[in-house]
């Protein structure tokens, strides 16, 4: 796997965040995700431990994304729109759950409007990326 | 055994989502970079598909085929229409948060009171403040791109907007507070918070003009994001928190870089209504621009050794991408140094002209990021202008008084020459009138886009035989 691809002119990595700091940050930040597996009962206490992946998270992503070539950032956001809509995972077990009819209705919409984003960004980025072409060999 | 298989597929479907974003770096790797999101994304429903407690087959089926029947098409649309597909999933994602905090915060209260902790009911408010004006918003904002008939293009501004919008999302965050803290009592509250908030981000768009769309769909990106943290807050998700979190910090990026290309801040971008400055129009002397014929300017491109090609929204609008590509060719041939000089907000939504152009099949180095180019730009022979304006204004350098001051432009003006191709003198969307057109070394071409560059395009390969 190769994290750091050789700079070429078209890539700006400005403040970039160097690899190690993200993939260490990364670590720290499953790690306390795996261990975190209590019971979703009704938290007496504040669950500071979501907070923690969320901040960690957000550090993460800015570190990746500064590094994201200019040139991609049409495909960048069609790409984190169709992931961020992993919500597809809550909207599941609202719907699939026996609950009364409205909640299930409301939660086969999300489930939809999820599955809509999933399927059109992944594809539209896909679509996109395929038009990048490379620099033509032999010219300057 | 099945709890730990759902937990180990949610943790390897956080660590691909993070590597997908990382591999979005560079354009040879970015491909792998789709293949690590779908990847993580099957593991995640397929594990939330076996959880316990699914019962609703039939639903679940059912939402999941009417997605990808919608999903597919909206996967196809001509690469000018992708900021409103954009737009679009934004309301989406919003929609999602939204009708899942309602159905969260309506079965816990009819399941028991005690289960709406005041933790739980801070984040159900986030999401459906969020979620639902995050929906209107971006609904607003793909039905301005698209030019929705209904929909007004131009900015929209009455007499204390911003007061009132401000007031309206001062109720919406009241109601909110009194929720948390009495989440059974004053019930009847939630359907106000989910309508203030939907009325909301209908006003919040309604001032927002094409110029400001690259930093308006930057900033609906990052509420969209924000809204699936707060979704993963209220179903106790970690893989929601990280994924809305990758989601929510590309968006403020995104809109930071917006930002910053304007020259402007978010609060002047949303509550700054910039349609209005028009009204200072430049009088006193009448100035004069200069015409040339396509064959005139195919001349000028034909001696040229080095140019620099400014494509701008007019460029998408007129659908020009592929003739761009033609004249390149034939400029190539001549053994023309030819560059493309993209500015941060050229367009509808960050990144649009690269896309286009890569559609265009140009290879992506030869798209410069505007201030590599500026440091070229005295050696350039021609810069050739299609459908650019402010970007390209030197006003922007100089003039104090011009609403665009300080926004970093591209020095269209510091070539040895300029060819601007523009479909009638009047201003742009910030009615601002362009010095470039006026200065000695500039000559327009009027017309569609499409059609200026295709003549153009005539008049080279018509000579070419002849040398």
């Amino acid at each position: 796997m190769n994290l750091m691809p050789p700079s070429s002119p078209c890539v700006r990595g400005p403040r970039a965040i160097p690899m190690p700091a993200c993939l260490a940050l990364g670590t720290a930040l499953l790690a306390g995700s795996a261990h975190a597996a209590e019971p979703p009962a009704a938290p007496a206490a504040p669950d500071v431990g979501m907070l923690y992946v969320f901040v960690l998270a957000t550090f993460i992503g800015l570190g990746v994304v500064l590094r994201v070539s200019r040139l991609l950032h049409t495909p960048l956001m069609s790409l984190t729109n169709a992931i961020s809509a992993i919500a597809v995972v809550g909207s599941i077990a609202i719907t699939g759950q026996d609950h009364p009819g409205f909640v299930t209705v409301l939660g086969g919409v999300a489930l939809f409007a999820s599955m809509t984003n999933i399927v059109s960004g992944f594809l539209i980025t896909d679509r996109m990326l395929k038009m990048f072409k490379r620099p033509e060999a032999g010219k300057s | 055994m099945r709890q730990l298989l759902v937990e180990a597929s949610s943790l390897a479907a956080a660590v691909l989502f993070i590597l997908s974003l990382h591999w979005m770096n560079h354009p040879r790797t970015a491909r792998r970079g789709v293949l690590g999101g779908v990847s993580a994304m099957a593991l995640a429903v397929v594990a939330a598909l076996l959880a316990s407690g699914i019962v609703n087959w039939g639903w679940i089926g059912l939402a999941i085929a009417l997605g990808f029947a919608v999903g597919i098409p909206l996967s196809w649309v001509p690469l000018t229409a992708v900021p409103q597909r954009t737009a679009l999933s934004h309301a989406f994602g919003g929609l999602a948060a939204g009708l899942v905090g309602t159905a969260k915060y309506y079965l816990w209260l009819t399941e028991g009171p005690e289960n709406l902790t005041a933790f739980r009911m801070v984040a159900v408010v986030a999401e459906i403040l969020l979620g639902y004006l995050t929906f209107t918003g971006s609904l607003m904002a793909a039905g301005k791109l698209q030019e929705v008939r209904w929909i007004p293009q131009r900015p929209v501004t009455y007499p204390l907007q911003n007061a009132s919008n401000l007031g309206l999302l001062t109720i919406a965050l009241i109601c909110g507070v009194l929720l948390i803290f009495r989440p059974v009592e004053l019930a009847v509250l939630f359907p106000v918070v989910i309508a203030l908030a939907l009325a909301f981000g209908v006003l919040l768009i309604i001032p927002i003009g094409g110029a400001d769309m690259p930093t308006v769909i930057s900033l609906l990106n990052a509420y969209a994001g924000l809204s699936a943290v707060a979704m993963g807050f209220v179903l106790d998700n970690k893989l929601l928190v990280t994924a809305g979190a990758l989601d929510g910090s590309s968006g403020l990026i995104l809109s930071i870089i917006m930002c910053r290309a304007m020259n402007r801040s978010f609060s002047n971008v949303l509550f700054g209504a910039f349609g209005q400055l028009q009204a200072k129009a430049a009088g006193g002397e009448a100035k004069v621009a200069k015409a040339e014929t396509a064959e005139g300017a195919a001349q000028v491109l034909e001696t040229a050794s080095r140019v620099v090609i400014v494509p701008g929204y007019g460029m998408a609008v007129a659908q020009a991408q592929h003739r761009v590509r033609e004249l390149f060719d034939q400029l190539r041939k001549r053994g023309a140094d030819v560059k493309f000089a993209i500015h941060p907000v050229a367009g509808r939504m960050p990144g649009h002209m690269n896309v286009l152009l890569a559609e265009a099949d140009i290879p992506y180095d030869r798209l410069v990021e505007m201030e590599d180019i500026n440091l070229e730009m005295p050696q350039v022979d021609v810069v050739l202008v299609i459908g650019a304006n402010d970007v390209v204004n030197p006003a922007a350098r100089h003039d104090k008084g011009s609403p665009i001051y300080g926004m970093p432009i591209i020095d269209a003006d510091k070539a040895r020459m300029c060819l601007a191709i523009k479909r009638t003198m009047n201003p742009g969307f910030a009615g601002i009138e362009n010095e470039l057109y006026f200065s000695e070394h500039t000559y327009m071409l009027f017309g569609d886009a499409k059609a200026v560059v295709g003549e153009l395009v005539k008049q080279l390969s018509g000579t070419s035989g002849m040398h």
